[in-house]
């Protein structure tokens, strides 16, 4: 249903994408996993045609940048956060996104109930919480019922609770047949969501493993979700990745993979930094359900 | 069938699906750009504030020609006319340049054309509800105007305001195509109505000074001081609605006599050509850029 070829993308002097190909059968499910600027999100963009690139993807037989129109109508697309205007009503950027996709007769509210929004189409965008927006762009990647879902980091910037429900959203619907591709910083949701794991490195699918062989390797270990101010982020991330750790940016904090020994160690080593830690929660990477 | 050749067939299966067709994906985009627009504040203040200046020029206009109406070209057409010159400009600048650029920076625009859309649709989709937008203000500010001082009894020639209205209309889509490929190019919101209200103070004010210096420093001859006034889409409408409203081009100076004397009855063609030309090329360039930059 997807096919990758060869893709390759530059900024500059920088190759964000290099050499990529991956085929996802109808059906499958692949999770993108890598560290910040591995490439994930920009190999995501371009499968949307939403950046040119050397190489070919394909959506069912459709390439995105020639025939991108009707590649992108089997494609349903829900990004990291949704930059709607705060303004509009949400039955109302279901309707408007439903006309975009071709769908003339759409109950919007029905659309929205399917993901857990009856009785919120009236509010306004700015009304819903970070999780609801999310659950309100799913509802428009369903519309019209495409048999891709492409997902870039959707549980980046929300809570625990709105993650756990957005994730058991995704869950049920990764068993319907569609095809998945998804990108994530988080082992849990690749447990639950996919069947595949391509592993990105410096733009690079430096392997794909079978999602249960990656959940085994992840056996015991567990997601720091570490809280701080927005100042020390980046510095936090550079002294936990010089400390041995693999830490990533996420929406509100940071994110620290830990082994069930030292769940302790990157508090230590952030002390010592002088970096203060406002939260944290801590979440074990789950095995995967059959 | 072999195992690979069935696994490609697998991949490339296409699915039978009909994409929406142009025209109602443009209606589509044009009908959030015009709800966007209607809901947004400039839209309510700039024709308030139209048809509030319209209103007091008219009635300055009217009480300095002792309160008698003037059919064709009269006080208040040219009153207007210097109104329409200052407030559209700016009202159509502004929006155009808010428009991609404001969608970009809160990461709509990525999202949108994420969709089974293509870019030229967005772009034509964006212009014609921001057009919706500009032409029922210019039609509100100047309709509310015309109907108050005909109820006043002062008469301003109905012809000269249908014309101001059209033209202005012009004015407002020539104006809307930069703001356009202004917002296309910019990549901050903030930055694109900057540069919007530049080249407004630009168009408005800066070259007619520079023109008027050009002419005596550089001794420029009265075919290339009209050319270079038709260059400037302002002072094509303003020509424009003065020959319009039956008005001798004399008052412009030696430029206007000019032009009347090298086109007489082919003035209007020449103008409505450049006005054109301001619509559709700034537009043609902005749906350029628009398919080959990033959204992001």
């Amino acid at each position: 249903m997807i096919r990758i070829e060869n893709v390759s993308k530059r900024f500059g002097r920088t190759r964000a994408v290099d050499s990529v190909s991956l085929a996802l059968p109808a059906g499958d499910s692949v999770a993108l996993w890598g560290a910040n600027g591995a490439g994930k999100t920009t190999l995501i963009r371009c499968l949307l045609g939403l950046l040119r690139f050397q190489g070919r993807i394909a959506v069912g037989g459709r390439d995105v940048l020639r025939d991108g129109k009707r590649a992108r109508l089997l494609v349903g697309y829900v990004p990291q956060e949704l930059g709607f205007h705060d303004e509009l009503g949400v039955a109302e950027a279901v309707r408007f996104f439903g006309r975009l996709k071709g769908i003339a007769r759409l109950d919007a509210e029905a659309a929205l109930a399917s993901v857990g929004l009856a009785g919120h189409g009236g509010k306004r965008v700015r009304e819903l919480s970070g999780g609801m927006k999310q659950r309100l762009a799913l509802s428009i990647a369903l519309l019209g019922d495409p048999p891709v879902l492409v997902l870039d980091e959707v549980t980046a910037s929300l809570d625990a609770v709105g993650r756990e429900e957005l994730v058991g959203l995704l869950g049920g619907l990764s068993g319907q047949g569609r095809t998945m591709l998804f990108a994530s910083h988080r082992p849990e949701e690749v447990a639950v969501l996919a069947r595949r794991v391509a592993v990105m490195e410096r733009g690079r699918i430096v392997r794909t493993v079978l999602a249960a062989e990656f959940a085994s390797a992840h056996q015991g270990r567990a997601v720091l979700h570490l809280v701080m101010a927005a100042e020390h982020r980046d510095r936090a991330v550079r002294s936990l990745t010089d400390g041995g750790f693999a830490a990533s940016l996420n929406g509100v904090g940071v994110l620290v993979h830990v082994a069930p020994e030292h769940k302790a160690a990157p508090f230590r080593l952030l002390a010592r930094a002088g970096i203060a830690i406002d939260d944290f929660d801590i979440t074990p990477v789950p095995e995967r359900t059959p | 069938m072999n195992a690979i050749s069935a696994q490609a067939a697998a991949l490339d299966q296409p699915v039978p699906r009909r994409a929406p067709s142009v025209p109602s994906t443009i209606a589509a985009v044009a009908g959030r750009s015009l709800r966007d627009a209607i809901r947004s504040r400039w839209f309510v203040l700039y024709t308030l504030a139209f048809a509030v200046l319209g209103l007091a020029v008219s009635f300055v206009s009217a009480a300095g020609a002792g309160g008698a109406g003037l059919s064709g070209f009269g006080r208040t057409t040219a009153g207007l006319i210097n109104l329409v010159l200052l407030v559209v400009p700016l009202m159509a600048l502004t929006a155009g340049a808010a428009s991609i650029a404001g969608d970009r920076e809160r990461g709509m625009l990525a999202y949108l054309l994420a969709q089974p859309v293509r870019r030229c649709e967005v772009l034509l989709g964006v212009y014609a509800g921001l057009a919706g937008a500009l032409v029922a203000s210019v039609c509100l500010g100047l309709g509310v105007c015309g109907a108050i001082l005909a109820a006043r009894g002062m008469r301003t020639g109905a012809g000269s305001m249908l014309w101001l209205a059209g033209l202005s209309i012009a004015l407002a889509l020539g104006m809307l195509s930069v703001g356009v490929l202004i917002s296309v190019l910019a990549r901050r919101a903030s930055v694109a109505v900057g540069t919007a209200v530049f080249t407004w103070l630009l168009l408005v004010f800066v070259s007619d000074l520079a023109l008027m210096a050009g002419a005596v420093a550089m001794r420029l001859r009265i075919q290339e001081l009209l050319t270079l006034a038709l260059l400037n889409p302002l002072q094509v409408f303003k020509m424009w609605s003065l020959h319009a409203a039956d008005a001798s081009l004399d008052v412009l100076g030696p430029a206007g006599l000019y032009a009347l004397d090298t086109w007489g009855p082919w003035l209007h063609a020449v103008f409505g050509g450049c006005m054109l030309g301001w619509i559709v090329l700034p537009l043609v360039a902005a749906g350029l850029c628009f398919s080959r930059r990033s959204p992001l």
